[in-house]
């Protein structure tokens, strides 16, 4: 009992058994029967689809395809979304300028885009990267923004009665205090990423793990969507966890 | 050193919202002293505060140090918040590193200064602990450290104990005291506590609010070779009591 207790009182063991309930689950209403196969393949079936595209390779190739799009696209908007909303952040002009605009182009929902970037590019790689930075670029922006506008007055002001002045203010002031609310924001905004990817070649694309799930559908093939989409999930947690790690790692003072 | 303040006067925001905030306060600091203001909250002790270290400039009036007038922020000005303002990513050796990092000293120079200050403010064995992990008094030492390690002509300290219980108070008081004593630093301290001004400082005024302006200048000569009797002290209570009344003649009259 005690053992069972210390299992229990581990972080993750909580969270394993509410993912171990929902597979069980899975697999007795799949085994009893009640539910056509066609609406709900077996854990087994949708296991055996996804070593089937894995000893094809095909899977491999989808998931590249898919995450070379979401980082080239979102390393884009990250990089681009750093110094503009560290600027919009110090600089009121500025701020003024770009927020209106900014907060009026980040409602509108990224995959109407889609449409236009088709027109403008055609079907290759640049419109779904395009599409990446446009429905994370504006979120990244404004948040970095906020972040930096929140920066203690004192902090800065403590620096210039040091002697210091422009831009060591900026990297040894501003961006060490905003740095765990930047990695936050990249963390949250990457989930977008990866809808869009998804959604980006549901329409358009010869490989990827969404376009992987378009074709299944075409065939009925509801196991390979299943496949599809919890690979999809399961490459999303690794990223979020890789931030939260980076985050503890580099940001020890803010957790 | 010599710090010069003539007519200085400040106002914040323009047309109706205008506000005179301070009128024609005029003062001085010479090397070596320790001058307090002290007023109620809202006098505008904060802002004489600010108009000295460079990070706001007056309506009209001169604040200059040896003779040039201030047109901004620099070292030879160190000051110390009233909320602890220590960088929270940085160790107390950090911070206490910090400025003179940014005035580029040299590795070997830093290192020792740091581990001087550190020892100056009792704090050597909390060298490599994070802001969270010390105490307020503890913090507001390692502020001080860090502005007295970049070698100010002159520390600003802006209620520096404002937020520390009454017992670490009094013994951060008597801490500064000794560490002007020791270090022959120049300070102008302000406080909302005339206890504080008096055992401190040889030289007080008193602001008072809207506008804010001096009142009352005093010059402070008590025996402070024993502190903590220092604060039973005929003398020291009878100027504490004088000075508290012509506070209280400030006070508007509450309704009653
Ligand atoms: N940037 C500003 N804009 C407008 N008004 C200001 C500004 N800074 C200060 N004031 C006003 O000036 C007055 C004096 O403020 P100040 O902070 O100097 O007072 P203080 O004596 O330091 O008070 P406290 O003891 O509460 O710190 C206050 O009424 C405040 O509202
Ligand atoms: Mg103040």
């Amino acid at each position: 009992m005690p053992a069972f207790r210390r299992l229990i009182r581990h972080p993750w063991a909580l969270g394993i058994l509410g993912i171990g309930i929902v597979l069980l689950l899975w697999f007795l209403i799949a085994a009893s029967g009640t539910v056509n196969k066609l609406f709900l393949p077996s854990p087994q079936a949708v296991w055996q689809a996804g070593q089937q595209q894995w000893s094809s390779g095909l899977l491999l190739k989808d998931a590249a395809a898919s995450i070379q799009r979401v980082f080239i696209g979102f390393a884009l908007s990250a990089g681009l979304a750093l110094p503009v909303g560290i600027a919009m952040g110090t600089n009121v002009v500025i701020c003024r300028l770009l927020e209106p605009l900014m907060g009026l182009i980040r409602y509108m929902p990224a995959p109407a885009f889609i449409p236009l970037l088709i027109i403008y590019f055609g079907l290759e790689e640049l419109p779904k990267v395009l599409l990446i930075f446009i429905g994370t670029f504006f979120f990244n922006t404004l948040m970095i923004m906020d972040a930096v506008k929140f920066v203690p007055r004192e902090l800065v002001e403590t620096a210039l009665t040091l002697g210091g002045r422009g831009l060591p203010i900026l990297t040894r002031v501003v961006a060490p205090f905003i740095a765990p609310q930047v990695l936050d924001t990249y963390r949250i905004n990457m989930a977008s990423a990866w809808n869009l990817v998804i959604v980006a070649e549901l329409v358009a694309a010869t490989e990827g793990l969404g376009k992987r799930i378009s074709l299944a559908q075409r065939f009925l093939k509801t196991d390979e969507i299943f496949m599809g989409l919890i690979v999809i999930g399961l490459i999303g947690l690794v990223i979020d966890l890789g931030f939260r790690a980076l985050m503890r790692r580099a940001c020890a003072w803010a957790t | 050193m010599h710090l010069q303040i003539a007519n200085l006067c400040k106002s914040f925001g323009y047309g109706a919202q205008r506000k005179e905030v301070l009128r024609n306060v005029s003062f001085d600091v010479n090397a070596g002293e320790f001058v307090a203001l002290v007023g109620s909250s809202g006098s505008g002790k904060s802002t004489v505060m600010r108009l000295i270290a460079g990070l706001d400039s007056p309506s009209s009036g001169v604040v200059s140090l040896d003779g040039r007038p201030i047109t901004g922020p620099g070292s030879d000005r160190g000051m110390v918040f009233q909320k602890y303002s220590l960088y929270p990513w940085l160790t107390a050796a950090q911070n206490v590193a910090f400025g003179m990092e940014l005035q580029r000293r040299s590795r070997q120079e830093i290192r020792e200064r740091t581990a001087y200050f550190l020892e100056v403010v009792g704090l050597a064995d909390s060298a490599r602990r994070l802001p969270r992990e010390l105490s307020g008094g503890m913090q507001q030492r390692v502020a001080i450290a860090r502005a007295l390690a970049a070698e100010p002509k002159l520390l600003l300290l802006d209620e520096p104990f404002g937020a520390l219980d009454i017992q670490i108070r009094e013994s951060m008081q008597e801490f500064l005291y000794h560490l002007w004593q020791r270090t022959g630093l120049t300070a102008l301290l302000i406080t909302h506590d005339l206890e504080e001004a008096l055992l401190l400082a040889g030289q007080v005024h008193i602001m008072a609010p809207s506008p804010g302006r001096i009142v009352r200048s005093v010059a402070v000569d008590l025996d402070r070779s024993a502190m903590g009797q220092l604060r039973l002290s005929r003398p020291f209570l009878d100027l504490r009591e004088e000075l508290a009344q012509c506070l209280r003649g400030l006070e508007p009259a509450l309704p009653t």
